[in-house]
């Protein structure tokens, strides 16, 4: 109907980037993902903030009927190594290929590279600044349309 | 682009995420998704649409998850639509609702969705209601639309929804009346949430000596519940109370009052669009920055008229 040139009444406006910020397993640590997701607000994204104590598949779940472009991942308990590969696994196994998973919190170095061998697209430690991890998610969330 | 008929299709038959990627093409009113509301409409299934309102931290999203336990007990699928401003500065948005959903977040029967205001003042997103009539069609009834914590402006839902909800809490003081006046206007039922603190009778006797008084929308008061979402208490009556608006909702004259709101609504977005899509637009605004034409007649004109 619209797709002709010309008429161009229903033209999208360039939609923001949803994000899904979710902390997963027993940790109490919520300060990063709490600045984060203000910080990524004031950012101009739309953030989804699930709160604490979230299994793998609470956030499968959490991704598919939000629809996301990005999840990030926020873990300072030291469980990153036993749960992170299993949200990865989880969100693909849905058929949800390109969802951009990132990750941040406490990760030893020696951690990250198996970490993105298993499907996290890049890792943030303290001291992070917003906008870089703004600037990561526009560059590499799917394009939309 | 995705492609807009055969998500439909399988949203309908059950599928979540192709159902999610349709509710994101009408969320940003993708021309592609425009061309499918014609067959969503025709694809809905009658589902209850409940607005969700109140002040903010009122325990909406909390009554939310606490009437989606109920109605599963009652063997119904669940929708929940639950919308949260959008930062007018930057246009993005923090979207919490979630947390108080977590119960729900493994059950298949329940699908919750997040949606920024995006711009629009009145508490839900332009969209919110095309979204509810997807998750209507992909069989969930009711669909639960929670708005932004709501002022006395922000009572869009109401001329939308089929039953509003207008969660209150106890308070002290009378001062409240002239604040909760227009909020309570427009409720079909009325609920004093967080009854577990004092002062929650006496917060329901003054609403409903403000509401006896008032006369409202439609011919009988509304009823008042008291509810503790945080335990569940009274819910099982609210869920009632809801249910019995259920038929009161689609009488002639609320049916017709709905669909005149929509419609208004539609046709505002629309000519707006239609407007800003010519090309004169700019010339036009320049002048009447210029003093040289009055809005009203400028509109007329871009209008066609
Ligand atoms: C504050 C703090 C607490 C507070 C937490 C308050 C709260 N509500 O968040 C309290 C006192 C409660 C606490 C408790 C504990 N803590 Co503590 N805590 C810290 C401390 C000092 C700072 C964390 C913090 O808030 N940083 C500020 C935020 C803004 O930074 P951030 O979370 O790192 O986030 C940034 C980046 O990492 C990144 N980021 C984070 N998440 C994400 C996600 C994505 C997607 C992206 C892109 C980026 C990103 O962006 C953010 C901005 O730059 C750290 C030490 C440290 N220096 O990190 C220990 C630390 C995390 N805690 C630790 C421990 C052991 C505990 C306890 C187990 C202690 C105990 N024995 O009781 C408990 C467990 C609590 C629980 N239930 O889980 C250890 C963890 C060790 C490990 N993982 O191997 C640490 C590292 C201290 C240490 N050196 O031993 N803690
Ligand atoms: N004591 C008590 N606390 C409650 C009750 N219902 C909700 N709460 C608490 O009130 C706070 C706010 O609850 P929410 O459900 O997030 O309120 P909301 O109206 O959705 O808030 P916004 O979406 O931010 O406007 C939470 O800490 C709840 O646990 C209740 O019946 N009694
Ligand atoms: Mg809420």
């Amino acid at each position: 109907m619209s797709d002709e040139p010309g008429t161009s009444e229903a033209q999208p406006r360039t939609a923001p980037i949803r994000v899904l910020i979710a902390k997963p397993g027993l940790d109490g640590h919520d300060r990063g993902a709490k600045v984060l997701a203000r910080g990524l607000r004031d950012e101009g994204f739309e953030v989804i903030y699930t709160g604490l104590r979230q299994t793998p598949e609470m956030i499968a779940d959490a991704a598919e009927q939000e629809d996301v472009d990005v999840v990030g991942l926020s873990i300072l308990s030291g469980a990153h190594m036993t749960l992170l590969p299993r949200i990865v696994e989880m969100i693909r196994g849905r058929g949800m290929d390109d969802i951009l998973i990132a990750a941040g919190g406490i990760i030893p170095d020696a951690d990250i590279g198996p970490l993105k061998k298993a499907g996290i697209a890049e890792i943030f430690g303290p001291g992070t600044r917003i906008g870089d991890i703004a600037r990561y998610f526009r560059e590499h969330a799917r394009q939309r349309t | 682009m995705a492609d807009g008929p055969a998500l439909l299709t399988a949203a309908v038959g059950g599928e979540r995420r192709a159902l999610a990627r349709l509710l994101t093409g009408i969320e940003n009113q993708d021309p592609a998704f425009r061309e499918l509301l014609p067959r969503i409409f025709a694809a809905t299934r009658g589902a209850h649409l409940v607005g969700v309102t109140g002040p903010p931290g009122a325990g909406k999203s909390t009554l939310v998850t606490a009437l989606t336990r109920e109605y599963r007990t009652r063997g119904r699928r669940v929708g929940i639509v639950a919308v949260d401003p959008s930062s007018p500065y930057t246009g993005g948005a923090i979207m919490g609702d979630r947390i108080r959903m977590m119960e729900h977040a493994a059950d298949r029967e329940v699908f919750m969705r997040s949606m920024a205001s995006r711009g629009e003042l009145g508490g839900i997103a332009a969209t919110t209601w095309l979204v509810a009539a997807a998750l209507d069609a992909a069989g969930y009834d009711p669909v639960l639309v929670e708005t932004v914590g709501a002022g006395q402006a922000e009572l869009e839902v109401a001329r939308l929804a089929e039953t509003t909800v207008v969660v209150e809490v106890p308070e002290m003081g009378d001062e409240i009346q002239a604040i909760k006046a227009g909020l309570l206007e427009v409720a079909d039922v009325v609920v004093v949430n967080k009854a577990d603190r004092p002062g929650a009778e006496r917060s329901a006797r003054q609403l409903r000596a403000m509401l006896a008084g008032a006369g409202g929308r439609f011919a009988a008061p509304p009823p008042i519940l008291l509810t503790v979402a945080t335990t569940g208490d009274g819910i099982g009556a609210l869920v009632d109370a809801i249910e019995a608006d259920r038929e009161r909702a689609r009488s002639a004259d609320r049916a017709l009052a709905r669909a005149r709101n929509q419609l208004l609504r539609a046709v505002a977005e629309r000519s707006r669009r239609r407007a800003e899509a010519r090309a004169e637009w700019e010339a036009t605004v320049a002048e009447i920055a210029e003093h040289r034409l009055d809005p009203i007649t400028a509109a007329d004109r871009l209008l066609g008229k």
